[in-house]
């Protein structure tokens, strides 16, 4: 049918560019693929898009700080405008951070949209990790994209942590040094590796320039590419929802990308980005200038690093002391050693859970349903307790902090924080799942017998009885769409072998489903419908 | 481990003479060092009407504890020689009288008018030769700022922390808040080491030197951050938590408020 005159389209200026636009690259055919692509509303599917948006602003204000930063750590006397830092000795680098604060209009505005930003960026994958965590969002088939999540937080860390060290002042050159401890600490390779990173002997006159390259091309790079990935399988595996009349795990109930999505999702970055600006224009984040240019001999008390690198320096700090050993002629720092080996261990763990808990399940169908986090009381209680270990290093970043505003014994402090390492997740581990344990049999009975209405009736033979409001459709289906796993028993393989695999996923398994509350079934609600008839 | 090796090295018959030789050693060249370095700051401004006033007013408020000629007791040291800018300091910012004891004396609002404080330094003072209270010329803000930051970093930051704003030491001791400290005790606190502090004589530190620090502090005082407001100036702990609270519990309780809409 369409000829040379199908080109010609009335509607003007907007449909034109559209038509050609098509004509050449086939924007329709993408468009009605992407467009049409659905998501589900909930505020919680909105965390990522924070820590995406966050992401734009430290490309956009990185950008701007290229233009004046200089990454050089020769030796410079100040002559800014920056009266008591006035014909001090510096570097090149940390000159041209207080040139870009002082000096450069809109540049400490841009630093600290830029600091604020790197902050945010890591917080919120953090929570957007933490919410598919607790709603089991990484089951099949997303395990591959939690892992590249993972990866997306654990770049954002190291591009946080070669930013911060960049600026060349007493704090950053502080972090650096405990950095290059820990390197030295690592058996056998550890002098050759810090020499080999700052050049020489610590700090050198290298290292502000390598970290720079690390921090404004191969992170960020790696970062896009990572973004781009996750992006990606999103699309691929369309977006998960939680339960409800019609949400099944072969569908998506939700809104259409365009234009409903794109108008939103286009606002919302507005709204991070002016969050972003307006805490950035009211409130300082690392006051480079007051720390003064680095020179490995003071250091400051009161030095901590950037909050997502705080659960390391924590680690550090709680180490017990005493604990090295020689070998040979080298000595094993363990009070170096030990941290990183329980902070590695943790994130190890973290990446591998779900497959971990894939393999404890034994569930290979596609999970697109959210659980709710009481359903799964063991996960949700491992979850618990690894946020409470998390949080319990990050405390011990700050233990001088705690003991100096709250009028404590530093000491005190630090043991207080070493047993809480160990009882901390234990008990949050216990009280969680009981907890998830006591909701789910509430959730029960609201389904069996309905909500309490208050209202007491007397009956004309003069029994009183409590009317109980059954729940609409919705609420129903948030108690009952659940899955309720049994406990596995270690079965016998082809050849009549059980092997201690198979034992090991049965006492797990046991570990995760023995104590459960099974959803209500049709014919449990039936049978209860039915008991209220005859009251 | 290394108690057993103290108690070891103790039994040894010649340890006591030891002991006893670099003790002497210590304590007379420390004094010797210590009165050439400050020699030149005793000072004799004050009245002998002061002193009796001083005298008094010690009587009745420090010997309990200091003894009554100033000799110490189990409760507190003797204060022969520890100058008036030591009294001006305890006193003068509330330390002394100590309230309680602990790990540390806390400040607390004075207790004695600036006279009584000067009656009793100059009480102190008669006793023994002793740092004075500073000269107003290394008090006034008028110093090199560049160096005072330099020298604050390098002598002071480890415990008061890089910006002044305090830090932890050890068993709920601590190095105290910076800010708003006069220009004088913080003078008086580098000559005289109060508490857990090390003494900065002029050897260590000129007068020129602790004028320059006292500049630089005042300065970071009176002028505040470029950046907007300070969060204590407790640095990235603060702003950690600041973030965590406030920018991303503000956001998440915008993306609730939109959620809620649609609904």
């Amino acid at each position: 049918m369409s000829t040379a005159t199908a080109t010609k389209k009335k509607g003007g200026f907007l449909a034109g560019t559209a038509n050609y636009l098509d004509e050449r690259v086939g924007v329709a055919g993408i468009l009605k693929e992407f467009g049409r692509k659905v998501f589900p509303d909930h505020w919680s599917f909105m965390l990522g898009e924070v820590a995406l948006y966050s992401f734009l602003v430290l490309l956009l204000s990185g950008t701007f700080l290229t233009f004046w930063f200089q990454p050089s750590m020769v030796p410079v006397i100040y002559d800014g405008v920056y009266g008591p830092l006035k014909g001090a000795d510096m570097s090149v680098a940390y000159s041209s951070t207080l040139d870009i604060s002082f000096e450069v209009r809109g540049g400490l505005l841009m630093r600290q949209v830029h600091h604020w930003s790197a902050l945010l960026f890591v917080a919120a994958s953090g929570l957007h990790m933490l919410r598919i965590f607790f709603t089991g969002a990484f089951r099949k088939p997303r395990e591959i994209n939690w892992v590249v999540g993972f990866v997306l937080f654990v770049l954002g860390m190291a591009g946080g942590f070669t930013g911060y060290s960049l600026p060349d002042d007493l704090l950053s050159g502080n972090g650096l040094r405990i950095i290059d401890g820990m390197i030295k600490g690592i058996p056998f390779i550890g002098a050759y590796t810090s020499s080999l990173l700052f050049g020489g002997e610590f700090p050198g006159e290298a290292i502000v320039g390598r970290l720079y390259s690390l921090h404004i091309m191969l992170i960020p790079a790696l970062i896009l590419v990572f973004v781009a990935v996750h992006l990606f399988m999103v699309v691929i595996h369309k977006h998960t929802h939680y339960s409800g009349p019609g949400r099944r795990d072969d569908n998506v109930v939700g809104y259409p990308l365009m234009p409903v999505y794109v108008a939103k999702a286009g606002g919302f970055f507005f709204i991070v980005f002016g969050v972003i600006m307006l805490v950035a224009a009211t409130f300082t984040i690392n006051p480079v200038w007051s720390y003064g240019g680095y020179d490995p001999s003071p250091v400051s008390a009161g030095t901590q690093p950037d909050w997502y690198i705080g659960w390391l320096d924590g680690a550090l700090r709680l180490a017990p002391t005493h604990l090295e050993f020689m070998v040979g002629n080298n000595t094993l720092s363990m009070n170096i050693l030990l941290p990183m080996v329980v902070g590695i261990a943790f994130l190890v763990v973290v990446a591998l859970y779900p497959f971990i808990e894939a393999w404890v399940t034994g569930d290979k169908r596609e999970h697109h349903v959210l659980d709710r986090p009481r359903n799964a009381p063991t996960r949700t209680a491992i979850g618990a307790a690894g946020v409470t270990f998390y949080a319990v290093l990050w405390a011990g970043a700050s233990t001088d902090l705690i003991a100096t505003q709250f009028k404590m014994s530093l000491n005190h402090v630090l043991t207080t924080i070493q047993i809480l390492l160990i009882v901390g997740p234990i008990l949050a581990y216990i009280i969680t799942k009981r907890t998830c344990l006591s909701l789910q049999r509430k959730d029960r009975e609201i389904v069996l017998h309905g909500r309490e209405s208050g209202r007491i009736i007397r009956m004309p033979h003069g029994e009183y009885i409590e009317v109980h409001e059954p729940l609409d459709e919705y609420e129903m289906y948030k108690l009952v769409d659940f899955k309720a796993y049994q406990p596995m028993l270690a079965r016998p393989n082809d050849k009549g072998v059980i092997t201690l695999r198979s034992r090991i996923r049965a006492k797990l398994s046991g570990f995760f489903f023995e104590e459960r509350v099974e959803p209500v079934t049709a014919t449990e609600l039936e049978a209860a419908h039915d008991h209220k008839e005859i009251h | 481990m290394f108690k057993r090796k103290i108690n070891n090295a103790r039994r040894n018959p010649f340890a006591a003479i030891l002991v006893i030789a670099a003790g002497l050693l210590v304590a007379g060249g420390g004094y010797a060092g210590a009165t050439a370095a400050v020699s030149h700051s005793t000072s004799g401004a004050y009245t002998a009407d002061q002193v009796t006033e001083g005298s008094k007013l010690f009587l009745t408020n420090c010997a309990s504890c200091h003894g009554k000629h100033a000799e110490g007791t189990n409760y507190g040291p003797s204060l022969i020689g520890v100058g008036a800018a030591a009294v001006d300091f305890q006193v003068g910012t509330g330390r002394m009288p100590g309230q309680a004891s602990g790990p540390q004396l806390m400040k607390k609002p004075v207790q004695f008018t600036t006279e009584q404080t000067a009656a009793l330094a100059a009480y102190v003072s008669s006793l023994a030769p002793g740092p004075s209270v500073p000269d107003e010329r290394w008090t006034s803000t008028s110093g090199n700022t560049t160096r005072g930051g330099e020298l604050f970093r390098i002598n002071c930051a480890m415990c008061h922390n890089a910006v002044g704003a305090g830090g932890a030491l050890t068993e709920g001791k601590f190095a105290p808040v910076l800010k708003g400290v006069e220009a004088k005790h913080i003078y008086e606190a580098m000559v005289t080491g109060p508490q857990n502090m090390p003494v900065f004589n002029d050897a260590n530190l000129t007068p020129q030197d602790k004028n320059d620090i006292i500049s630089y502090l005042k300065y970071m005082e009176a002028n505040p951050s470029a950046g907007g407001e300070e969060l204590g100036s407790l640095g990235p702990v603060a702003e950690g938590l600041f973030l965590w609270l406030f920018v991303l519990g503000g956001i998440v309780a915008i993306t609730i408020w939109l959620g809620a809409k649609s609904n």
